[in-house]
């Protein structure tokens, strides 16, 4: 248990927004923000602690079964209000998310099919024309990576320690390769996927633009302009792309390889 | 069922992934794409002591299924733990990519995901979990045009980011032998401790998250024995069925309404958990509403 969450995502969330007052209708770990961006109204979605969720193995900010279903219906509305408008809002998910939720409970009432509809929400907002962009504040680690942010069409990060991305916490991982946390830490300054830290994640060509910040914890000024411009520029970067093809480049070798074989057999 | 009938029994759990694609698709259609003769192996495996496999452990066939065009694509259990590393999660996004372009063409390809895998491989975390990533973009833009097939048997089950696809298929084909969730066992055990969660507790774990259960909570719709035969029956029947949205992923409203109606606190078991599913219309639980 965690006693100090991260306060990341609320912080920026709240900092983009001019602290707008959030939308009615969700539990208090999904903060959902209607406010500008580059001069277009848009919708922030961040997940934050919540240390009163009935959900105990939910209360640091992890994305569970409300989260999970509670991010899809902030995405589906906007979608669902947009249908008929040739001008779809932009969503940003902002990204702090130490990990998925991990309970009995969760397992037994379909984590997976609560993460898979946040997936699928952002994955049909994109489809559908809205820019999706996933700014990466703090951690996103794992499946609540995956349902808060990964289907975004541009990834943007912010230069920090602090940020992480990953499949699964050190402990974790350590004991499911049979292997002593010293030796994952070990390994991980050689394997650029194992790493942890952002510059690495940024090698595999995964982010549109990782920019430095002054504060990542409390967002001086300066800091919310370099990301209110990062989010601008990813917006027009976006333009009419729909797809996630921008992520394929040198920096995932093999993966581009495989494609290029996998055409020519098709 | 009778003693001749169980002998004549063929298991599809303990057949390899490229046996069980090869059974799978109609005589003589099976051509298989990137084979192990390519040698795409893992990029990251050896830099870790760790052997490779000539086709990361997933194998990806084109051929029939009763004249419908399919793409298969199934993990090997044996290999890693059915982990989806760099080379093998493009293998699946790529094919899955590629049956999206034919689909938007009006060349429908249908595909067939055989999913027995923990999720990310660890060795290529970060690696794993983007090609995952594309699984599902691939996936959902494919369920506007044919239906997705997926099938989990064992003897893995189906974990980690890639419980999500399975919960992104149209249609979801169990035995009771399968698992689906999130989280496996020793990681929860981990994270939460052995009282939230033993994972040496099997009957606890399948009662859980078993097929079964999965079934009679309706996050999967068809639950079959393990026998080669009636497996492709289900997946002949589900690859002829037309592409329709998910019911799965857009119960918002009733799945909120069900989480604020139990009680967290309390101790999840399978009877218990099979009542709350039951109290509400939920899609794809069978009912006609």
């Amino acid at each position: 248990m965690n006693d100090h969450p991260s306060q990341r995502g609320r912080t920026w969330l709240d900092a983009l927004t001019d602290k707008a007052a959030p939308v009615d209708g969700y539990p208090a770990s999904v903060r959902v923000v209607d406010a500008p961006l580059a001069g277009h109204s848009a919708r922030y979605i961040a997940v934050v602690p919540d240390p009163d969720s009935a959900f105990v193995r939910a209360r640091a900010g992890e994305v569970g079964l409300e989260q999970g279903w509670a991010i899809a219906q902030a995405v589906r509305e906007v979608c669902a209000a947009d249908r008929d408008s040739e001008d779809k809002r932009p969503i940003v998910a902002v990204i702090d998310v130490p990990s998925q939720a991990y309970g009995r409970s969760e397992e037994a009432f379909g984590i997976h099919q609560a993460l898979a509809a946040a997936v699928e929400a952002y994955a049909q907002a994109r489809a559908a024309g809205h820019p999706v962009i996933g700014l990466i504040v703090g951690k996103a680690m794992s499946g609540a990576f995956l349902a808060h942010g990964y289907q975004a069409n541009r990834l943007i990060a912010l230069d920090d320690d602090g940020v992480e991305v990953h499949a699964m916490g050190k402990q974790a991982a350590a004991r499911v390769t049979q292997r002593t946390v010293e030796g994952v830490e070990t390994l991980a300054k050689t394997i650029t996927p194992m790493a942890y830290d952002i510059r690495s994640f940024d090698s595999l060509g995964l982010l549109y633009r990782l920019f430095r910040v002054e504060n990542a914890q409390a967002p001086a000024p300066v800091d919310i302009e370099s990301a209110r411009t990062a989010l601008a520029d990813a917006l027009a970067d976006i333009a009419d792309t729909r797809d996630l093809g921008s992520r394929l480049n040198p920096g995932r070798q093999a993966s581009v390889e495989v494609r290029k074989r996998l055409r020519a057999q098709w | 069922m009778n003693t001749a009938a169980l002998i004549e029994r063929e298991s599809f759990v303990e057949r390899s992934a490229r046996a069980r694609v090869s059974g799978l698709l109609d005589e003589g259609s099976m051509r298989e794409l990137l084979d192990p003769f390519e040698r795409l192996r893992s990029p990251w495996l050896g830099l870790q002591d760790i052997v490779t496999q000539a086709d990361d452990g997933v194998v990806i066939a084109r051929g029939t299924i009763d004249g419908t065009d399919v793409v298969c694509a199934a993990i090997e259990p044996a290999f890693q733990g059915g982990s989806m590393g760099e080379v093998g999660g493009a293998k699946i996004a790529g094919a899955l990519e590629l049956a999206l372009e034919d689909a938007r063409a009006g060349k429908p390809v249908v595909p067939v995901l055989l999913l027995e895998t923990g999720g990310v491989r660890l060795q290529e975390a970060n690696c794993g979990l983007a090609a995952i990533a594309e699984i599902h973009a691939a996936i959902v833009a494919l369920r506007a045009h044919v239906p997705v097939v997926g099938v989990i048997t064992g003897p893995v089950g189906c974990f980690g980011g890639m419980s999500i696809a399975a919960g992104l298929c149209s249609e979801l084909i169990v035995t009771r032998e399968a698992r689906l969730g999130l989280n496996g066992p020793q990681v929860i055990e981990q994270e939460a401790g052995v009282d939230e969660f033993d994972s040496r507790d099997r009957p606890m774990i399948w009662s859980l998250t078993g097929g079964a259960q999965r079934h009679a909570t309706g996050l999967t719709e068809t639950l079959c024995n393990d026998d080669a035969q009636a497996i492709a029956v289900q997946i002949t029947r589900a690859v002829a069925e037309p592409a329709r949205a998910l019911a799965r992923t857009q119960e918002i409203d009733a799945s909120l309404k069900r989480l604020r109606s139990i009680d967290p606190a309390r101790r999840a078991e399978a009877g218990w958990v099979r009542e709350a599913f039951k109290t509400e219309e939920f899609g794809t639980t069978g009912s006609s509403s």
